[in-house]
């Protein structure tokens, strides 16, 4: 075994991530040097787009908002263990909970009718995650398995529900009905003008709140406690008479709920009504962004950030660079989600050691942890 | 490359950008809708009219393709914003962004393709899609030999059922005794995109005696026509001659012009004095709808067929004959 220890943390959390991401724009750039375009314009126009003007950080924050809501749900099922690769399909079906509310109470105020559609589509998006939940725990399926076949069970049945249920006779394209204005979520231009026509709401308060009650919830309750303690080891939670099937059904429900918060930023704040595949796979960006951000909060909002800025900025290199086609941007976008995602402990090895080379003490300290004997 | 000439290079860039946002170019835009640009169908027919307009005139339009719904307000202010003039954009999704944005620019002119928006800068185009149908209707009843025709939709939408509908006028007009099969591939936008599928429900279609089956399918209509080629029987293309893609089987194309619609809209929408704005429908009397008939499909169409349907056509023109439009009333009398 080599003599190797943990990186700071410092090193852990913002170098190694940084150094990920400048790879991949790296392996970007050459990319857009294969098809005969400049990769520092492209780069410029990506950080203008995304950052330079309201309506583009506008637009990078609503994206931010759909990937915080996936990314804390990927989290919080991570800690205690589990991988909910469903937050596709719990944010789909949440979209019924949070139309029928809106469109109810299209009438009478937003602040009616926002709280009630959020606890709505919280309740449905649970609900899908609910149900592998209880596979899980009661019969054994796995979570994994189960949450990705939710996902097509989602889009069958919203196929349904959408063209045979919410939509109007006379119009063509498969969509609900518009909510009126009572019933929509205010949009953040409504209080700045400085982000223009960019379709950011208040949704995004729902974000930050989901945020800090994430971390609350995982840190400081005896809930997160038991829940990471699920997570580390099963058979050491269920010997300290933890119940494991009823922690992961609770934990799947939180999850599924964070997801389908998802529908109240698209539903009730951007479409204003129910359009086929609104989810448009922020779920499963919810995957990378929760493995970018190492399931803690700040991570997953920074990575969110990221990601919204990749989405919008993306879209801008449209624009200004018509020789970059709209497959070129997902290539890029995946190239930062594999070298920060998948790959994302390339550089650790190489850190590890360049770290003890630059302090002897923590060397001399690495080397005599690794040679030291296991107490018997 | 140093730390200061990258900063250099950002920060030029930026200004640059920054420029190149605010320059008005008098280019015009098309939009795509979701399916993207070489769809095979409904958007590369958009993207051959500005490419037509483009080799008649030498001029350059700009376009895009969609990533999602949120993008249609974003992409419309965007190319106003730039002085793009006129806007075009094909199908049925954009209502809603449109009515949003079109007060917003006053002085540009847009034009959108399958559905009505109502506002002063807007042209909507409309195809009278049940009468060309209603002629592939006649000609494939007369073609049938066992008395049922069939019918493969793309998606379950209203403006499908207007293709149905007509088709159906058609051939109960040519034979009042006629026998309809209708199906459509799904209720998805993927739908037009699902040539298997659409390929299926033809062959079940044969089975239950069908000998011509008509696809509106777009994309997924090329599974129909190589079914039918199969089971060496005929089938119907449409929107685009489709004639030449299986010789010999198929009868003929139910033509939408969406091409010929983009390229005039790019020169007339371009200038004040030609601009249209209000609904033009563009049916049998300008050459919007039609059959198509060339080499491909000469020896398939008797003397008799051509001469009913040129029949039928020069009626419905005079008002003679009045076919049934769904989207009116969403029912479709037999």
């Amino acid at each position: 075994m080599s003599a190797s220890r943990p990186l700071p943390r410092w090193a852990d959390i913002a170098l190694l991530p940084a150094l990920n991401l400048l790879l991949a724009f790296l392996v970007s750039g050459l990319v857009v040097l294969l098809v005969g375009e400049n990769p520092f314009h492209a780069i410029q126009v990506i950080l203008y787009g995304a950052f330079g003007y309201g309506d583009g950080f506008g637009y990078t924050l609503y994206y931010a908002t759909n990937f915080i809501f996936t990314g804390l749900a990927v989290a919080v099922a991570a800690h205690a263990g589990l991988f909910n690769i469903g937050g596709d399909g719990q944010a789909y079906v949440a979209g019924l909970g949070a139309v029928v509310v809106a469109l109810a109470l299209d009438q009478t105020h937003w602040l009616i009718a926002m709280p009630l559609a959020v606890i709505a589509a919280g309740a449905v998006g649970g609900f899908w995650a609910f149900v592998p939940g209880w596979l899980q725990a009661k019969r054994g399926s796995h979570v994994v398995i189960t949450t990705i076949m939710f996902n097509f069970i989602a889009s069958a049945l919203m196929v349904y529900m959408v063209n045979r249920v919410l939509k109007p006779a006379s119009t063509m394209a498969p969509e609900s009905e518009t909510i009126e204005v009572a019933g929509r979520v205010p949009q953040l231009r409504q209080f700045f003008s400085f982000f223009g026509y960019s379709p950011v709401n208040l949704s995004i308060v729902i974000a930050i709140a989901a945020l800090i009650g994430v971390y609350i919830l995982i840190w400081h309750t005896k809930f997160g406690y038991a829940m990471r303690v699920l997570g580390a080891n099963p058979t050491a939670s269920r010997y300290a008479g933890i119940s494991n099937s009823k922690m992961i059904m609770i934990t799947m429900t939180i999850s599924g709920a964070l997801a389908g918060m998802v529908a109240i930023n698209e539903v009730m704040g951007v479409q204003n009504r129910l359009v086929l595949d609104f989810v448009a796979g922020a779920g499963f960006v919810g995957i990378a962004v929760a493995l970018m951000g190492r399931n803690h909060p700040i991570g997953i909002a920074l990575a969110a950030i990221l990601f919204g800025a990749l989405y919008q900025g993306g879209q801008e290199l449209q624009f200004v660079i018509p020789g970059i086609t709209r497959e070129m941007i997902v290539v890029i976008q995946a190239l930062v989600i594999l070298f920060t995602g998948a790959m994302e402990g390339l550089f650790r090895p190489s850190l590890e050691r360049a770290f003890m080379l630059l302090s002897p003490e923590q060397k001399s300290e690495a080397i005599a942890v690794s040679t030291a004997k296991p107490e018997s | 490359m140093n730390f200061s000439t990258l900063t250099k290079a950002l920060s030029g860039g930026l200004a640059l950008s920054a420029i190149l946002t605010g320059v008005a170019l008098a280019d015009p835009a098309v939009i795509y809708d979701l399916g993207g640009k070489f769809d095979k169908s409904f958007n590369e027919a958009a993207y051959n009219g500005a490419e037509a307009w483009k080799a008649a005139t030498g001029g350059s339009f700009l376009d895009l393709e969609l990533q999602n719904d949120a993008q249609r307000e974003q992409a419309l202010r965007r190319f106003a914003g730039q002085g793009a003039n006129p806007i075009v954009m094909a199908g049925f999704s954009w209502t809603a962004a449109l009515t949003a944005v079109a007060p917003e620019f006053p002085d540009t002119n847009f034009v959108v393709i399958d559905t009505v928006v109502d506002a002063p800068n807007v042209q909507s185009i409309l195809f009278d899609e049940h009468t060309g149908s209603f002629l592939v209707g006649v000609l494939a009843a007369m073609k049938s030999e066992t008395g049922t025709v069939g019918f493969v939709g793309g998606m379950d939408v209203p403006l499908i059922h207007k293709f149905y509908c007509g088709y159906a006028q058609g051939a109960k007009a040519a034979n009042p005794d006629i026998k309809l099969i209708e199906n459509y591939t799904g209720t998805t936008p993927a739908a037009w995109n699902d040539p298997v599928t659409a390929g299926e429900l033809a062959k079940a279609a044969v089975d239950a005696g069908a000998d011509v089956v008509y696809a509106a399918a777009g994309g997924s209509g090329l599974g129909v026509l190589q079914a039918m080629k199969d089971a060496g029987k005929f089938s119907i293309g449409v929107d685009s001659n489709q004639n030449y893609l299986q010789p010999g089987s198929v009868l003929t194309s139910m033509l939408k012009r969406v091409d010929v619609a983009v390229q005039n809209a790019l020169t007339e929408a371009a200038d004040d004095a030609t601009f249209k704005p209000g609904l033009t429908v563009l049916g049998l009397a300008n050459d919007g709808v039609g059959y198509a008939v060339d080499d491909n499909n000469k020896d398939l169409l008797t003397p008799e067929m051509i001469a009913a349907a040129e029949d039928y056509k020069a009626k419905i023109i005079a008002g003679e004959v009045t076919v049934h439009d769904y989207t009116t009333d969403s029912a479709c009398p037999l």
